[in-house]
């Protein structure tokens, strides 16, 4: 059962149409991920759904409820920001409490409820901290749980990691993932880090320029990449230009040979339409298995050490393909400018909708 | 010691010259009321006289009222121009400095017009009305200095940010500016309050035209009677004042214990 709802979301600033026709329905308890580079219009979109901005057309339900014209302060939305927006002037308990306070919760109730809170996020010993005192990671776990302890319909996240450093990130995307499980509460996590998008969510919205360009699992998003936009932006997909050889024989000509791919798969391209496939670096292998059906040779132009793999980036034909292997230390690296072949199944080529 | 550094130090010696000497003659003059010993019978004589007492008092209560009044009108004031109104910043920058250029008495003459017993809004005809007129005149004279105060304070918190933050828990618009700007840009409130305080309690022009028992026009009425209490009273005028600077001082560090270091 849909929980949120967008239909038909549009925000134009001016003269400027900022979303388009954004469509989604989430449901209650789920984690979805707003993917997208910068200026696509993620933070207007959660903006929107927190009542920061009006919507320009469409309408947002949450529960079944019209939430246009409803003030920021009576939706109920947690929100947690880049710039963690704590209180300076509050200690961490004070500003756990603060939402519980303006709503007229009991002395003793918010008490627990902050405890509760502070528990939650392993802060407890620091309720009596002001925000100036505590690390950026640390800051950022209390606003989260000021966001959550007014028990919202929706948690809001836009960017919350991208202050920190790389270490914290891992680990506090975790954490927010975990708790987010924990409470079951329906969340929208905007990040333009295809890894944390993937690692996290139950469902991923690619955005491109104020459309979602894809909505899907991070396994469809990865795999089955619907635009040439999304397989660009997520992961690094190996684009090659490819031509329709022969519709019926299941012919595609790509890099100078022939490979066998299914009509179904041709998205109702006919003989000589020029069509864009796209191949996952770990589709492809030095070595020959018994199943890999299709070989590519070419010069290697770079080689990169990435610790537990390492990408190869070939030339093949003039078309830039870069490969991973695993690392292993009895066998040696290919070396850059001689010649190499890698080995695909045809069945691992994802055709592109142009 | 290089040249550089000597010019320096002559530099800096000549100015102290410049502002110590005036003071230490100051107030070795206040000291000889009495004949041929130094005495603190001049100050015993200013504090002796009930004017004192009253005037002072009256110009602090006044001057609080200013500071209070006046926070409460500039805080939301630069919180929302900061906030949906950023291009209105020039012309209430330009607003604010006008009484820096306007002369009190130009202001004074003005409300005087407008506000006198044959007006439609007889505001000098009672006490209170004149007060407030009173009032009125030193918040616009500190303008200049607690807008400034008070908008450099709210140039270090994320006003939108923080404003989003408490609307999306919940909060109203009194909440958000009472619990969440104001405590943040109190610094700057308090730095504007002082300098209210010393305009409001030695201002002369405006006390004296409306014919209040102000502190100023206590100060110039000695000053052309006697000759001892003058500078006895310029004396405590400028103790109080460093007393104000001090705790200014005092007071930015308490907050930086409540609202952050930043
Ligand atoms: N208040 C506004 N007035 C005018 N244009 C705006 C306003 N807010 C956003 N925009 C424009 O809308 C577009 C989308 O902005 P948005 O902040 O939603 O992008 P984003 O996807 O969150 O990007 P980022 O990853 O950089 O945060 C941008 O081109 C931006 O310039
Ligand atoms: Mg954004």
């Amino acid at each position: 059962m849909s929980y949120l709802e967008l239909s038909h979301v549009q925000k134009s600033f001016g003269i400027v149409k900022v979303v388009h026709d954004f469509n989604m329905s989430i449901n209650e308890g789920e984690f979805v991920s707003f993917l997208g580079p910068s200026g696509c219009g993620k933070t207007t979109v959660l903006r929107m759904i927190a009542g920061f901005e009006s919507v320009t057309g469409g309408t947002i339900t949450i529960g079944g409820v019209n939430q246009n014209g409803l003030k920021p302060n009576k939706r109920n939305i947690g929100m947690v920001f880049q710039a963690y927006a704590l209180f300076p002037n509050m200690t961490v308990a004070e500003n756990v409490a603060f939402g519980l306070k303006v709503a007229g919760t009991s002395k003793a109730e918010i008490e627990d409820r902050v405890k509760e809170m502070l528990d939650l996020i392993s802060l407890g010993h620091l309720a009596d901290r002001y925000p100036y005192q505590m690390s950026g990671g640390q800051q950022q776990r209390v606003a989260l749980a000021r966001a959550l302890a007014n028990k919202p319909k929706v948690l809001l996240l836009d960017e919350p990691l991208s202050a920190l450093d790389a270490k914290i990130r891992v680990s506090l995307r975790e954490e927010i993932r975990l708790i987010q499980r924990k409470l079951g509460i329906t969340t929208i996590f905007v990040t333009h880090d295809q890894e944390e998008a993937l690692s996290i969510s139950d469902r991923i919205v690619v955005m491109n320029a104020g459309i979602a360009d894809q909505i899907g699992t991070p396994s469809d998003i990865y795999n089955r990449p619907a635009t040439r936009f999304v397989a660009g932006f997520v992961g690094t997909l190996n684009i090659l230009e490819a031509k329709v050889e022969n519709r019926e024989a299941a012919t595609v000509r790509v890099a100078g040979r022939s490979i066998n791919i299914p009509p179904a798969n041709l998205n109702g391209a006919g003989d000589g339409a020029a069509i864009t496939v796209a191949l996952r670096p770990e589709a492809l292998s030095l070595s020959k298995t018994p199943s890999s059906d299709v070989a590519l040779d070419g010069r290697v132009t770079s080689v990169n050490f990435l610790g537990s793999v390492i990408r190869t980036r070939m030339d093949v034909e003039g078309q830039q393909v870069s490969f991973d292997m695993f690392n292993n230390p009895g066998l040696q690296p290919p070396q850059i400018g001689e010649i190499a072949t890698a080995h695909f199944k045809a069945s691992d080529v994802l055709v592109i909708p142009n | 010691m290089t040249a550089k550094k000597f010019w320096s130090w002559l530099a800096v010696f000549v100015a102290a010259f410049y502002f110590i000497v005036p003071l230490l003659a100051t107030l070795e003059f206040s000291m000889r009321m009495r004949r041929g010993t130094y005495s603190f019978d001049a100050y015993r004589s200013v504090f002796a006289d009930d004017r004192f007492a009253s005037t002072f008092s009256y110009s602090v209560v006044m001057a609080l009222i200013t500071i209070v009044v006046g926070a409460l009108l500039i805080v939301p004031t630069a919180y929302w121009v900061r906030l949906r109104m950023p291009y209105l910043r020039p012309v209430v920058e330009f607003v604010t400095l006008l009484p820096l250029v306007v002369p009190a008495i130009v202001i004074i003459f003005g409300y005087l017009r407008l506000y006198n017993s044959s007006s439609w809004l007889p505001l000098t005809n009672t006490d209170m009305g004149a007060n407030a007129l009173l009032v009125f005149g030193f918040m616009t004279m500190s303008l200049p200095y607690m807008y400034r105060a008070v908008d450099t304070a709210m140039r270090t918190i994320d006003v939108a940010v923080l404003t989003e933050a408490a609307e999306s828990l919940g909060a109203s618009w009194p909440t958000i500016l009472f619990r969440c700007i104001f405590p943040n840009v109190l610094t700057g409130v308090l730095s504007g309050a002082f300098i209210t305080f010393a305009i409001a309690v030695g201002e002369f022009t405006m006390p004296s035209l409306l014919n209040r028992p102000a502190f100023g026009p206590y100060l110039a009425l000695i000053g052309a009677n006697k000759a001892y209490e003058p500078p006895a009273l310029a004396m405590i005028a400028f103790a109080m004042t460093w007393v104000s600077i001090i705790l200014i001082n005092i007071t930015t560090r308490l907050q930086k214990g409540a609202a952050g270091a930043r």
